[in-house]
């Protein structure tokens, strides 16, 4: 099928059986959830959409709807994330498994509607697991997954599957599209376990004091540690159904012999991997890490697989106003007394294109910190005017 | 027949024993919130599911590890009540389980934060029942005025000041905001007038679509009185016009009870501390709101009755504070 993959994430929906889905317009979102109603009045999806007077009621009802024992599903993007936020933390210690897609949208004051991943990596404390997707095959793909992760006992955490607004969203591209009954095969039927009814009376999420909240804080941490495993045998079993595999975690390209590499989130990857191809051609020894999931964060398979690495760069399309970016201040944690030097790379705020070109001076920046050589520890890649 | 007892009452006699908010929770003494969530709640019966927005009922009646409630309970924000009772409704709805889901929220999180989402269910027609126990003021958080506070009324961000006393603008009309939706059932409520208020919650139980119960709890500590006065304090709030009993059925409005006469203002405003400093102008302009409001809920013209302000402190010794005097 030629499909965005906004449409794409709605065909997920669609086959995961997800039985209550609230909605509320934002671009670059929107496709998904007007292709939802059109699935549900079609007769194609049995489910029931409700169009809600905002994303803050929008996850109120998801939360209300998870709470209540159904599968839910929903999407936002950018301010409508933000407008969430305070509903993100009912649902995490809630232990709701909602999935939600977010589209990546720049959110605040000198924003568009463009890419950046500023609307949902401020919200990667909020207990919910956070996968960024390449294409529209993996956002389809990773929704289903997203369920199977979200609802696994272990689990029981809601997921946020993110992808590029626009590059991705508004994107047609050719999607296998699954047959409903190979997805059965992968999605169990929706298990209510914990649910309120009425036969069974439970309070659920009442006021905490000090002497209980600590430990019910603690043991969602060791939710989220152990959706590591659960994370990896899941991409085993749908690669074993679907003949597609993700990598879990993260995604490593060439990085078999590599000296040095790049790490990042999203389509930046795909103009990563055609530079990491020139430089191989070139005898550069060069290697990629697409980051795929930011919580949980796998800082010790990072670990492992750049210990050896000569330098490491990240690329950030979000800043933290430190002097550097979100995934320079978690991987240079995760890396922390390896002596890996560590170099930041910003590119595509605000949507800005990203070119081979400029993934390729990034690449340079990390060689030339590879080989010895003092270089900036942060850039901002295709600034107009002079970075201090 | 062993949940039910025979009241003298009419209307009374199907009234179920079993509470589903039971003693030991955390409200006052003389708490006008408890009494009316617990009333509810005990018609509503055991097939319901409760959603409590941040409110001194949600952290009187359910404070971990302890639960006051024998239904399924939730909690999780403020503004959010009409959305949460969606969404939980549509799952029994998916899953076949026959339950009144009710949200009960207090004014500030009706009013003023959840009138957003109160509208979106309302306008939506969710099959729900949404109680307003309006106390009128934010009292969870110490007496912050809110938009259901009255005219005149003390509050800690309406406090009695030296050239400003007290609230300056006018209750909002909450109840006829929902009927303006054209929802199924729009009901006010008070603890004083019971059988009234047993009828139209069992009428909203019996009834499907979104389905609006506005109740006036009176507050010791807020409104500054004593904890045995609270219904003596509901019904003079009736008879003063400063709540009217009625309900909007399917759009026909219908006074449910009516004051024989109208009484002076000050026999409300007496009772309670809140009102100490009010002025004689304010009392004048109270009265005079009053008036005009009871012409558009009763239909006639009101002759201003004559109100005298008593200063007499007797029967406050309450100072406000939960912590004083009790």
């Amino acid at each position: 099928m030629v499909i965005t993959a906004d449409a794409a994430v709605a065909h997920a929906a669609r086959l995961a059986r997800a039985e209550v889905v609230p909605g509320f317009p934002i671009t670059p979102q929107t496709i998904i959830i007007e292709q939802i109603t059109e699935f549900i009045n079609d007769g194609e999806m049995d489910a029931e959409f409700i169009p809600a007077e905002s994303e803050h009621s929008v996850m109120s009802v998801a939360v209300g709807a998870s709470a209540g024992g159904v599968r839910t599903f929903t999407a936002t993007s950018s301010q409508g994330l933000a407008l969430m936020y305070e509903m993100l933390f009912a649902a995490a210690p809630n232990r709701l498994p909602i999935v939600m897609a977010n589209a990546n949208r720049s959110v605040g004051a000198a924003s568009g509607i463009w890419t950046e991943h500023n609307d949902s990596l401020p919200v990667r404390e909020a207990g919910w697991l956070q996968v960024y997707v390449e294409d529209g095959q993996e956002a389809l793909d990773m929704t289903l997954q997203a369920f199977r992760i979200a609802e696994d006992a272990q689990v029981r955490l809601p997921v946020m599957v993110c992808l590029d607004g626009f590059i991705l969203t508004h994107t047609v591209e050719a999607v296998d599209v699954p047959e409903r009954a190979q997805v059965d095969r992968f999605i169990p039927p929706f298990d209510p376990v914990g649910a309120l009814q009425p036969s069974d009376p439970m309070t659920m999420s009442p006021i905490v004091p000090p002497e209980f909240a600590m430990e019910m804080r603690y043991q969602q941490d060791r939710a989220m540690q152990a959706s590591r495993t659960v994370i990896a045998r899941t991409d085993e079993e749908f690669a074993a159904l679907f003949g597609r595999r993700y990598g879990g975690l993260f995604e490593s390209y060439r990085m078999e012999d590599a000296e040095f590499a790049m790490v990042g989130l999203g389509t930046w990857a795909g103009e990563a991997k055609e530079v990491v191809d020139q430089l191989r051609a070139e005898g550069r020894k060069a290697g990629l890490i697409r980051l795929r999931f930011v919580r949980p964060f796998p800082a010790e398979e990072l670990r492992a697989s750049l210990k050896d690495m000569k330098a490491v760069g990240t690329f950030e399309r979000s800043a933290s106003f430190n002097g550097f970016g979100p995934i320079y201040t978690e991987l240079r944690s995760a890396l922390y007394d390896t002596g890996v030097p560590i170099t930041d790379h910003f590119g595509g705020i605000g949507g800005r294109d990203i070119t081979v070109t400029t993934v390729r001076e990034m690449y340079e920046v990390v060689e030339r910190r590879a080989r010895g050589e003092s270089v900036r520890e942060c850039t901002w890649h295709g600034l107009r005017g002079e970075q201090e | 027949m062993s949940n039910s007892v025979r009241s003298p009452v009419a209307g009374l006699r199907n009234v179920s024993r079993e509470d589903m908010l039971v003693h030991g929770h955390g409200a006052c003494p003389g708490c006008g919130y408890a009494v009316t969530a617990r009333n509810i709640a005990k018609i509503l019966g055991p097939d319901t599911v409760v959603y409590v927005p941040a409110s001194c009922l949600a952290v009187f009646s359910a404070l971990y590890p302890t639960s006051a409630w024998k239904v399924p309970f939730l909690y999780t924000a403020f503004e959010n009540t009409g959305a949460v009772i969606t969404g939980l409704k549509a799952a029994y709805r998916r899953r076949g389980i026959d339950a009144n889901v009710v949200g009960m929220a207090g004014d500030g999180g009706t009013f003023d934060i959840g009138l957003q989402a109160l509208s979106g269910a309302a306008e939506r027609n969710e099959d729900v029942i949404y109680v307003c126990l309006d106390n009128e003021a934010y009292m969870n958080t110490g007496i912050q005025r809110s938009s259901a506070t009255p005219f005149g009324a003390w509050t800690t961000t309406t406090p009695a000041g030296l050239e400003v006393q007290g609230n300056r603008r006018f209750k909002k009309d909450i109840a006829a905001i929902v009927a303006q939706h054209d929802v199924p059932y729009v009901a006010t409520l008070s603890v004083a007038h019971f059988t009234d208020f047993v009828k139209k919650v069992e009428k909203a139980k019996a009834m499907s679509g979104f389905r609006f119960l506005h109740c006036l709890t009176p507050c010791v500590p807020g409104w500054r009185i004593e904890p045995s006065k609270g219904v003596s304090i509901d019904r003079l709030a009736v008879e003063t016009g400063m709540w009217t009993l009625y309900e909007v059925e399917n759009g026909v409005p219908r006074v449910t009870y009516r004051p024989r006469k109208m009484l002076p203002v000050t026999e409300y405003l007496g009772l309670q501390g809140r009102f100490k400093h009010i002025s004689e102008e304010d009392v004048r302009t109270l009265q005079s709101w009053l008036c005009r409001k009871w012409k558009v809920h009763y239909g006639e013209e009101v002759e201003e009755p004559p109100c005298v302000i008593s200063r007499r402190d007797e029967g406050l010794g309450h100072d406000g504070d939960p912590l004083h005097g009790l």
